[in-house]
């Protein structure tokens, strides 16, 4: 933990080289979103809710999205940018040093101009958190925090698969980006806007419903039934990373074995 | 110290024509052919030893090293390295090993070079007494005072190089990997590299394997090389064993005082001739260098002689020729 600081500082180091390069970016990561999140006020200008979600909760179901998305972007982005790392050869750096290679290449890139959607998807959850009508209790920001830290795991998992696609192929890696990006734009609504079919899939293939739309359920009191269930279910999201952790080490084997 | 048996290793390598149809084809059914890059390699090499790997482009150089630093797994063979297999324990195996790779470089870009060398120290988990030592010892015999406090990308390469390799020493390895280190330097870096690779031999016992296509590292540094081609080792021994070996001819050069009297030794070739110098090739079982210059100085009155063995470049083009790689 303390060396993932050091490389954090380090690159940040790196970052605040290029100042006003920072500054630009982080002011486009916070007006790019920004004008999302436009769009679904104006939307619901016109129609006062999508299947009974009034624009709070969506609101609310948006920012716990894209913290989720720019932290694990910020932390993570070492994964999302792998390739470079294979192809500039620099993962051969990594393996002759004795630390996981998993840490290492967490600590090779941050992306620190997240901080602009960061801070963008912290003004829609208090905006969000001010004009919805919930009785808070302790369970419900607990919940609230899970979701926000399983989210940051499925998309790391994601980067992950991805960046484990590299050691096979560096081509068509776009491909990832249907899952991210994708699962980004989707989950931004609750899930129950959509049709059966890609509820299943972002529930049980790539957990994401469980870390808005579930758990959602029961900060917003429209739970029926067990509601321990919904309340835990941002826990089941995390185990997500574990697979992903697994096909990551079968990968370095891999590339291991054939050095391409 | 370092134990190699019987490694091999072969890549699977996509065939492909060139052009846009043959690029779908392999898409869809993609051909494989097998390139053997190692077959049947062995070897030892001792503590405080410097040994020179060399070989042409595509021999097996790089595979081999980057098996024996953990990098990559072979097919099969045995290797022990101070007690580990490299690929197997590949974390207990790097402590003991630092690498440089001439072609790129390990340290960052942006950030001067002692956060660089900070962030190392956690990374090897090096004791704070440990590497104020090592620092010490590294920027006297490397010069690095002014460089520390610079960013690496406004560093020369041969800064840099300096820097690269006190980089890779920072954790005391018993045993380091340089891949072309002299690569793209100047005359002066070069010889500065060279001197700071003699001296942590020397005082540290440090074990070094050098690749390189620069023979004049060679000559200045390896007492013992290891030739390989196309995935063989095909000669394992002292530089001077190898010189004897093929080193058959000397050059005598001679200056005398105007004389253009006619010349021939029986064992020597005239290589030139004009009227106030001669250069013979002298065949060394033939006849001894030291007879050739005595009837020379029969005939004239000479001002100067000059004898050089050939260069050890040509050797080693004549080894290539000689194996066919």
């Amino acid at each position: 933990m303390k060396l993932y600081l050091r490389y954090m500082s380090i690159l940040f180091k790196s970052q605040m080289e290029y100042r006003t390069s920072f500054i630009l970016l982080s002011i486009g990561q916070f007006f790019v979103p920004f004008l999302t999140f436009v769009s679904i006020f104006l939307f619901f200008q016109r129609f006062s809710n999508i299947r009974g979600w009034s624009l709070y909760e969506v609101a609310l179901c948006y920012s716990v999205t894209h913290m989720a998305f720019s932290i694990s972007e910020c932390f993570a982005r070492g994964f999302d940018s792998f390739s470079s790392t294979i192809i500039t050869g620099n993962f051969d750096r990594i393996l002759v040093r004795p630390r996981t290679t998993i840490l290492q290449v967490l600590g090779s890139k941050f992306e620190f101009t997240r901080i602009g959607r960061l801070t963008q998807s912290i003004i829609v959850l208090i905006y969000a958190l001010n004009n919805i009508s919930v009785v808070w209790d302790i369970y419900k920001i607990i919940t609230l925090i899970l979701m926000v830290i399983s989210g940051i795991l499925i998309f790391t998992g994601i980067y992950m698969l991805g960046a484990t696609l590299c050691f096979w192929t560096i081509e068509g890696l776009e491909v990832v980006n249907i899952f991210t990006d994708g699962g980004r734009e989707m989950t931004q609504y609750p899930l129950s806007i959509y049709k059966e079919w890609a509820k299943k899939f972002f529930t049980f293939v790539i957990p994401f419903g469980t870390v808005n739309y579930l758990p959602l359920m029961f900060i917003l009191d429209k739970v029926n039934g067990n509601k321990l269930i919904y309340m835990l279910t941002p826990l089941s999201g995390m185990l997500f990373i574990i697979p992903c952790v697994l096909i990551w080490s079968f990968g370095v084997k891999h590339y291991k074995s054939t050095g391409s | 110290m370092i134990e190699v048996e019987h490694l091999s290793k072969s890549f699977k390598v996509k065939k492909r024509d060139a052009g846009v149809g043959a690029a779908l084809k392999s898409l869809i059914n993609p051909q494989y052919t097998t390139v053997e890059a190692l077959h049947d390699i062995s070897f030892n090499i001792d503590e405080g030893e410097i040994v020179g790997y060399i070989g042409p482009n595509g021999a097996g150089k790089s595979t081999t090293i980057k098996i024996i630093s953990g990098i990559l797994v072979p097919d099969s063979g045995k290797c022990n390295i101070l007690g580990h297999t490299p690929w197997k324990s590949r974390v207990n195996h790097v402590k003991n090993i630092g690498v440089v790779f001439g072609q790129r470089s390990q340290l960052w870009w942006d950030v001067p070079v002692m956060d660089s060398y900070n962030l190392l120290k956690d990374i090897y988990k090096i004791t704070h007494k440990d590497f104020r030592n090592t620092l010490e010892l590294l920027t006297d015999t490397l010069d690095l005072s002014t460089l520390l406090s610079m960013p690496v990308r406004q560093l020369s390469l041969g800064q840099r190089m300096r820097c690269e390799i006190a980089a890779s020493l920072l954790h005391n390895p018993k045993i380091l990997f340089l891949d072309e280190p002299t690569i793209g330097l100047d005359a002066v870096s070069k010889i500065a590299v060279r001197n700071f690779i003699k001296t942590i031999n020397k005082e540290k016992k440090v074990t070094v394997i050098l690749t390189t296509h620069d023979m004049n590292d060679i000559e200045t540094l390896a007492e013992r090389i290891i030739l390989i081609g196309k995935g063989k080792i095909l000669l394992d021994g002292t530089l001077t064993e190898l010189k004897n070996r093929f080193a058959t001819h000397k050059t005598v050069t001679v200056d005398f005082a105007e004389n253009n009297a006619p010349i021939s030794i029986e064992g020597t070739t005239i290589l030139s001739r004009s009227d106030e110098r001669i250069s013979l090739s002298v065949a060394l079982d033939k006849i001894k260098v030291s007879e050739v210059i005595s009837r020379l100085s029969k005939q004239f009155e000479i001002i100067d002689v000059t004898v050089n063995s050939r260069p050890i470049e040509e050797i080693i083009v004549d080894l290539y020729k000689e194996y066919q790689i």
